[in-house]
């Protein structure tokens, strides 16, 4: 039979949504131990939020999906939310702002149109961001709870890239465009072609020298970035202060004994990134990544407020966990009646709930099914003086119960 | 009834504008069709030259989507609604093959020389939210993302979308010659979007499986690589125009009358209720803005399916509609601050659901069965009033169905190319003549008069709006 779902959208499956749940409770248990709180903002959302500069790249707004709402008739449009960090900020703008410091986090999906049947056109994606305090301390906390719950989730050969939003920015400046020519490299960039900038026309040597030097040097320290700095004594005074901020990140992170590599290109999508940015690789995909946008409080007309944030990718980090311990162990109980009169149904339900009241998982069994996925099976014979058989399936022994009290006691035991 | 389905070659071929130049281009190419000039009557066409090639006219905005959804393998369509159809589904199943030799005028983005905007870097950078007026809602909607304006609303209209800047709009994307042209409608011309040029168009699947080979022969003459019209090839800058300064001055009423077959007993209306106006006759649009002698109206003249969501903008307070636009509206937008005050006695047209008459069904409940029993799943409906007509379809549980949006005389698409129309109906005759019949009779609808609730509850506007209601409703014959 032909599938009735929608194109680009995926169901989630029992075994799947285990791989989803895990790492929603990692994440959810490492913010909250970070000091987070979580919120959740709607799924529709007006679409200006979205347009205004600084926010999200032409491409990805060209593949939001926008409508007229029953009562658009004004023309305003509402969207279905392409990007969790911009309703958090909204959130943020029009509910916290009173608050100095505002640590917030979200489990979500965001839609985004995917014409090659590829990609899901509804992803999930857990984020954290900071609003409020100064530069450094927060941009490292960030990027550490990101790490800590790639680590608990046990994903291994994960590579942590470090870059800086205002270095792209002034090497662009370098390069004396006009400003059409310059948005449209700066688009290019965001979509990943790095080449842009080596093509661009007008660079002088000087520049030339810089662009090489970033674009294909990968460096693992704070000592690098020095190295750089040193290298470059002529470079702008925009180039340098986002050298020192970048440096004092690495420092930071040297010190917390965090590896990482210094990668000007890791930086995707995302306009409004002015700081400090970062991304998590792993299996050769993006799993997730952040950084800092200082402008974006501001430009949705909230107060001056800085603030960073990062966002794991749900769906590549499904693919990576590793469940099988979960997996080998026999677990749950079958509630099994041998006939099924109403008087033994109804001792079913009673023996079922008497051993969840215990803590126990407890299943009733309608219909023959197979035995072997259960820890335990209890028969419901109603014969007295034992109305009860409990099979031990892991070591394959049987015994006769008389009482309720009985079953949950020998379960209990093990 | 013939199948058109199997083993024929079908070409979409376009009404209005390019329907001369396009008969001249066939006739070249020795791919004539008798029937196809100004005068016809016919819809269905038949080459003299190839038995297996059929061809229907249609209106040029129908033809993309006909041909996306795979009614037709091939057509000649004008590049403005090929790019409104290909800028919001890119992966669609339409397929550009080339530009052909003829086409006139561009689309352009257009300002008013009051609406204080002078280069587009004012549209990125400013804080504003730009209304933006058009009949290509799509081509608007990415040039303003392109452009990363901030905030914009977009109008879609069916017509006179140049009547609508200053006061209503403050951008305008709209078809027009030249720059020049541009100016001499007292609007700046701001930025070429495209030129308007006819193009050959496929089917991607006929494209990729179908033996076409025999017509794309016939047009090879006319693929040569400098077929595409040039945007360069005129410049001109808005320094260089001179500009027609209509005066424009807001005022405390605003009335919208209607285009087309309406004028005419609209006209007579007015004429009754004592409204002496400026610019406003029996037949053509002499003025978008005729005056009234009564010096805080202003009178603006409208596509009457454009008016509903004019007057729910506050753009009018009053406006002379149908209600089928009406209904039209408020299916789309139910709590849209539009009310009917009373209708005018003319205009009266019933709103039908029509079946080919071969179709065996006599009511709207027995075609439910016949859908549910998986003959003609999914139903394809074909309409004018979208919003109607799912309305409709949903109220009558017909499920599964497609709708087709159409631009008028939807009674062409059947058999072929639909299942059921939604459309209005004056006398009947029209259905008769193309075998069809009606099973259901939504509504009756005729001109009303239209108006804001908000107006009629404003200290300021209520007593002008009262009295002028009041004025129309004593024209009443």
């Amino acid at each position: 039979m032909k599938s009735q779902k929608c194109k680009g959208m995926r169901d989630l499956l029992p075994e799947e949504m285990l791989r989803f749940r895990r790492i929603e409770d990692v994440f959810r248990t490492s913010c909250s131990n970070w000091g987070y709180q979580e919120v959740r903002t709607p799924t529709l959302e007006f679409l200006h939020l979205f347009t205004a500069t600084g926010t999200l790249t032409p491409s990805m707004l060209s593949k939001v999906y926008s409508f007229l709402d029953w009562d658009g008739w004004s023309g305003e449009r509402v969207v279905l939310r392409p990007d969790g960090t911009i309703p958090v900020t909204r959130l943020y703008i029009d509910n916290l702002t009173g608050q100095e410091l505002a640590r917030l986090f979200y489990v979500t999906n965001i839609f985004a149109f995917e014409g090659t049947g590829k990609e899901n056109r509804e992803r999930w994606q857990c984020g954290a961001e900071f609003f409020g305090g100064a530069k450094v301390a927060p941009d490292v906390e960030i990027i550490l709870l990101a790490e800590e719950v790639i680590r608990k989730l046990g994903i291994s050969n994960v590579r942590l890239q470090l870059s800086h939003a205002g270095l792209v920015r002034a090497l662009l400046k370098k390069l004396k465009l006009s400003p059409t020519e310059e948005a449209k490299i700066a688009n290019r960039i965001l979509e990943g072609d790095w080449q842009a900038l080596t093509k661009a026309k007008a660079a002088s040597p000087e520049v030339q020298r810089i662009m090489a030097t970033l674009l294909s040097l990968k460096g693992k320290s704070s000592s690098f970035l020095h190295n750089v700095k040193a290298s470059f004594p002529k470079a702008s005074r925009d180039f340098k202060s986002s050298l020192d901020d970048l440096i004092n990140v690495a420092t930071l992170l040297d010190s917390l004994g965090c590896n990482y590599k210094i990668d000007i290109s890791a930086i995707h999508g995302f306009e409004y990134y002015t700081g400090v940015c970062f991304q998590f690789l792993a299996a050769g995909r993006n799993i997730g990544g952040g950084g800092r946008y200082d402008n974006l409080v501001p430009l949705m007309n909230g107060k001056d407020v800085p603030a960073c944030g990062f966002a794991l990718y749900v769906d590549p980090m499904m693919k990576l966990l590793s469940l099988e311990k979960e997996k080998e162990v026999k677990s749950g109980i079958l509630v099994k009646g041998k006939e099924l009169t109403p008087e033994i149904a109804e001792t079913c339900f009673t023996v079922a709930e008497s051993l969840r009241s215990a803590e126990h998982t407890a299943e009733l069994a309608f219909t023959d099914r197979e035995e072997s996925d259960y820890r335990w099976v209890i028969l419901v014979s109603g014969k007295q003086p034992s109305p009860f058989v409990i099979t031990d399936c892991v070591r394959g022994r049987q015994r006769d119960a008389a009482s309720m009290a009985e079953i949950v006691k020998v379960v209990n035991e093990g | 009834m013939m199948d058109y389905r199997n083993g024929y070659i079908k070409l979409a071929l376009p009404k209005g504008r390019f329907l001369s130049p396009t008969a001249s281009l066939l006739a070249e190419i020795n791919l004539g069709f008798q029937d196809y000039s100004d005068k016809t009557k016919q819809y269905r066409l038949r080459s003299a030259r190839f038995p297996n090639l059929f061809a229907k006219i249609l209106q040029e905005k129908d033809i993309p989507i006909q041909l996306a959804v795979g009614n037709y393998d091939l057509g000649i369509c004008g590049l403005d609604w090929i790019e409104e159809f290909l800028v919001k589904y890119p992966a669609g199943a339409l397929v550009k093959i080339a530009s052909l030799n003829y086409g006139e005028g561009f689309i352009h983005v257009v300002t008013s020389t009051q609406a204080d905007i002078t280069s587009l870097d004012e549209l990125s950078n400013g804080r504003n939210d730009y209304r933006i007026v058009t009949e290509y809602p799509n081509l608007a909607e990415a040039f303003a993302l392109d452009l990363r304006m901030k905030r914009f609303r977009i109008f879609p209209v069916w017509g006179a979308a140049e009547a609508y800047p200053p006061e209503n709009a403050d951008l305008a994307v709209l078809w027009g010659k030249s720059g020049l042209d541009i100016a001499g409608q007292g609007l700046i011309p701001l930025r070429r979007l495209l030129p308007v040029n006819a193009f050959l168009i496929a089917n991607r699947e006929s494209l990729e499986s179908k033996d076409l080979s025999q017509i794309l022969d016939c047009f090879s003459s006319q693929l040569t690589d400098d077929a595409q019209t040039s945007m360069e090839n005129e410049s001109d800058t808005s320094e260089a125009l001179k500009i027609s300064d209509t005066l424009w001055r807001a005022k405390e009423i605003n009335l919208a009358l209607p285009d087309g077959h309406q004028q005419p007993p609209t006209l007579q209306l007015l004429k009754r209720a004592g409204l002496e106006l400026q610019g406003y006759s029996e037949n053509e649009v002499v003025s978008r803005r005729p005056s009234a002698d009564l010096d805080w109206l202003g009178i603006k003249v409208i596509r009457p399916q454009d008016m509903p969501l004019q007057v729910a903008n506050g753009n009018f307070d009053l406006a002379i509609t149908g209600e089928d636009w009406l209904r039209e509206h408020l299916c789309r937008f139910p709590s849209s601050p539009v009310k009917k005050l009373f209708v005018l006695g003319f205009g009266a047209v019933e709103v039908v659901a029509a079946v080919s008459q071969e179709m065996p069904v006599a009511d709207i409940h027995e075609l439910r069965a016949l859908v549910q029993s998986n003959k003609f799943a999914p139903l394809k409906v074909a309409s004018e009033y979208i919003n109607i007509a799912d309305r409709y379809l949903h109220d009558n549980r017909i499920n599964p169905c497609k709708l087709i949006p159409t631009w008028g005389a939807s009674e062409a698409f059947i058999p072929e190319d639909a299942d059921m129309l939604i459309d209005n109906v004056q006398t009947g005759k029209t259905l008769e003549q193309h075998k069809l019949k009606i099973i259901d009779v939504l509504f009756q609808s005729s001109a009303c008069l239209i108006a804001n609730k908000n107006s009629l509850a404003s200290p300021d506007k209520k007593e002008k709006t009262g009295f002028l209601a009041q004025k129309l409703r004593a024209g009443l014959s």
